[in-house]
């Protein structure tokens, strides 16, 4: 079994890709995806360190985080529909009525 | 299979200087092609059977016209398939549209990997076995979106997003009929599953027997899976007469054949599992093939397990030519108003029932009396 | 044999979130994304996570990304209407962060020691199981309010008329 290490730098890279998808982007579709990225890289931790440890926890945690993950999916794109049938957009610069 | 590869590497002196990893891969090669080529057989024959039972049941003959009584005729039709020409429509996403096939078939083909063939006769007994299989199944799912979408067709796209959505809400029945048998197991291995249906007692040791929950839980799994399947009760992502094909209508020749051979595919671990499950497996009634000297004790678990799974794939397709269709909202009211909730109050009635009796079946209980 | 592996999976990995973030429709990102969320159930493989690795494909590869997919068909927007992406200076320093934050990361990363556990099969269902339903029954069950909510909310929000 190899040190954590390695796959917490790998963690850290593919929670940095996720970071900058979110910041970079306009489409609201691939902002939602690359948050599930990030809480993906999370995971990759959680499972890297629960094993190495030998403590079910990180399973656990990596488990209720992949939950989360499958409400955010399901609430977000149903938010970007009802978005999407109200401005015909999914361009997130371009809901912006709450900014006066 | 590394172990497989020592064993081999010590039986046989000259491939004693072979590297264990080579000896390894090599062993994993034989395995999968064996497996394929049981795949391709039983999608070949299983066509065949297909049209023989719906000509008996639709009073025709079928197919009898290559080869003595149309037995080749699933060779003309591979032929046809391969020779003929390979149409991507104009408007097609090109790249998807070539991957689908390949996706949805190695969905249906990497489920083979966890099929308990026999005694000893399984590519890998993984721990997680059913979740395995329900794993890979979501390949099918992604790929059949793909074909829909990339076919860039209306009646592809209407088909694609009716098949998914028919396979995502029949998985759940479908894990959550088979977790009775995972409870009486107390393991996710399918080897280990069928293990705990032996005994004595013969067929009364299978879990079909064991309490009327699992009785009860065979005929959903076969209800959920009939539908998970795209079998005809439920084949509405194909339904000929009114989506003319459904996801695969712009697909010709070799990709067709790849769908072609995944729903065969799929048919087969469905019935696999079922008689995995519920049916005893590989186990011979009355009789304990384990304990047969040499191969024979294999042969014969494996000619078992084959009974069974076939005679379920024959109920299949006995029930896909004699019931009508449904329609796509009876179909969604069948899944989560009837099915999941059955199977619910299914599960906690066979948890019961192994609290209540420390896990013993009515067979071994009326066993235990005398 | 772990550290082949692991590289193999690993680049997949992060190749395919850098083609999530770079491409332009949504489609091709979503389907880089999965094979994202394919290589990191292989990485919970290795690190004998058997169930979580198959619950990650059941849920991100059968539920999670089938809804985008779905969604992404379903509000199908044309080519020439997706949004506009420019590089502005905003964005650009945006990105230089999350590079800040890989680079943090990597030294944390290297700093990190804890004694390894004895026991090998943290990963497994046995093992999950039993700490799920006992240790943490309580946030398992809350879990299970939290999918009712989103599936509540999901119908509330997507649905035209109630």
């Amino acid at each position: 079994m190899m040190e954590p290490t390695a796959y917490l730098l790998l963690s850290g890279i593919l929670f940095g890709i996720g970071v900058a998808g979110v910041v970079a982007r306009k489409n609201a579709l691939i902002i939602l995806m690359s948050v599930e990225i990030m809480l993906n890289a999370v995971n990759v931790a959680f499972i890297a360190v629960g094993s190495h440890l030998g403590d079910p926890t990180g399973s656990i945690f990596a488990f209720m985080v992949m939950t989360v993950a499958a409400a955010e999916a399901a609430v977000g794109l149903a938010i970007l529909i009802a978005i999407y049938r109200l401005k015909e957009t999914i361009d997130i610069t371009e809901l912006s009525v709450l900014k006066w | 299979m590394e172990a497989l590869a020592l064993k081999l590497m010590s039986a046989v002196p000259a491939l004693a200087g072979v590297p264990l990893w080579a000896m390894t891969l090599l062993v994993m090669v034989v395995v999968a092609v064996i497996l394929l080529v049981f795949a391709l057989t039983f999608g070949g024959l299983g066509s065949y059977v297909l049209r023989k039972v719906a000509g008996d049941i639709q009073v025709r003959i079928g197919p009898n016209r290559v080869g003595p009584y149309g037995l080749l005729q699933f060779l003309a039709d591979g032929v046809k398939l391969i020779m003929k020409e390979d149409i991507i429509p104009a408007k097609a996403d090109r790249f998807l549209f070539a991957l689908a096939p390949y996706l949805v078939f190695v969905g249906s083909f990497a489920a083979f990997v966890v099929v308990p063939f026999g005694v000893g006769l399984i590519a890998s007994d993984l721990n997680i076995g059913v979740y395995y299989v329900m794993a890979v199944t979501s390949l099918v799912v992604i790929g059949v979106l793909m074909a829909g979408w990339a076919s860039n067709n209306k009646w592809a796209l209407l088909g694609g997003m009716r098949a998914v959505a028919q396979i995502v809400s029949y998985e759940i029945p479908v894990g959550m009929a088979l977790l009775p048998a995972v409870l009486i197991a107390g393991s996710l291995s399918l080897q280990d599953i069928v293990r705990s249906q032996g005994g004595l007692l013969g067929i009364f040791g299978w879990n079909l027997f064991h309490n009327p929950f699992t009785f009860f839980s065979f005929f959903l799994y076969f209800t959920a899976a009939q539908a998970e399947t795209n079998q005809t009760p439920f084949d509405l992502p194909e339904a000929e007469s009114e989506l003319v094909s459904g996801y695969n209508v712009e697909y010709s020749g070799i990709r067709y054949a790849f769908f072609f051979l995944a729903e065969f595919g799929d048919m087969f671990v469905v019935a696999a599992l079922a008689s995995a499950c519920f049916l005893g497996g590989w186990h011979v009634p009355f009789f304990r093939a384990e304990t047969l000297p040499g191969a024979w004790g294999n042969l014969l678990s494996l000619g078992a397990f084959l009974v069974k799974a076939f005679g379920i794939v024959l109920v299949m397709m006995w029930v896909r030519w004699t019931l009508p269709r449904l329609r796509v909202d009876q179909l969604m009211r069948m899944s989560w108003k009837y099915l999941v909730p059955l199977t619910f109050v299914n599960l906690l009635g066979v948890s019961l029932w192994l609290l209540v009796f420390r896990g013993k079946g009515i067979p071994q209980l009326i066993a235990s009396i005398f | 044999m772990e550290p082949i592996l692991f590289i193999i999976f690993g680049a997949i990995a992060v190749g395919g979130a850098i083609m999530v973030v770079t491409r332009k429709h949504p489609m091709s990102s979503a389907l880089y994304l999965i094979l994202t969320l394919f290589a990191v159930a292989a990485l919970f493989v290795l690190r004998q996570a058997h169930f979580l690795a198959a619950i990650q494909v059941i849920v991100y590869a059968g539920a999670v990304m089938v809804l985008f997919i779905f969604v992404i068909m379903l509000i199908n927007v044309p080519e020439n209407k997706l949004p506009m992406e420019r590089l502005t200076g905003l964005r650009l320093l945006g990105v230089v962060a999350a590079g800040f934050l890989i680079l943090e990361s990597a030294i944390l990363a290297r700093r990190f020691a804890m004694p390894a556990g004895s026991t090998a099969d943290a990963g497994s269902v046995q093992a999950v199981g039993r700490a799920l339903f006992t240790d943490y029954l309580l946030a398992f069950e809350i879990t299970s309010v939290l999918l009712l909510a989103a599936v509540i909310g999901a119908i509330a929000l997507a649905k035209r008329k109630i």
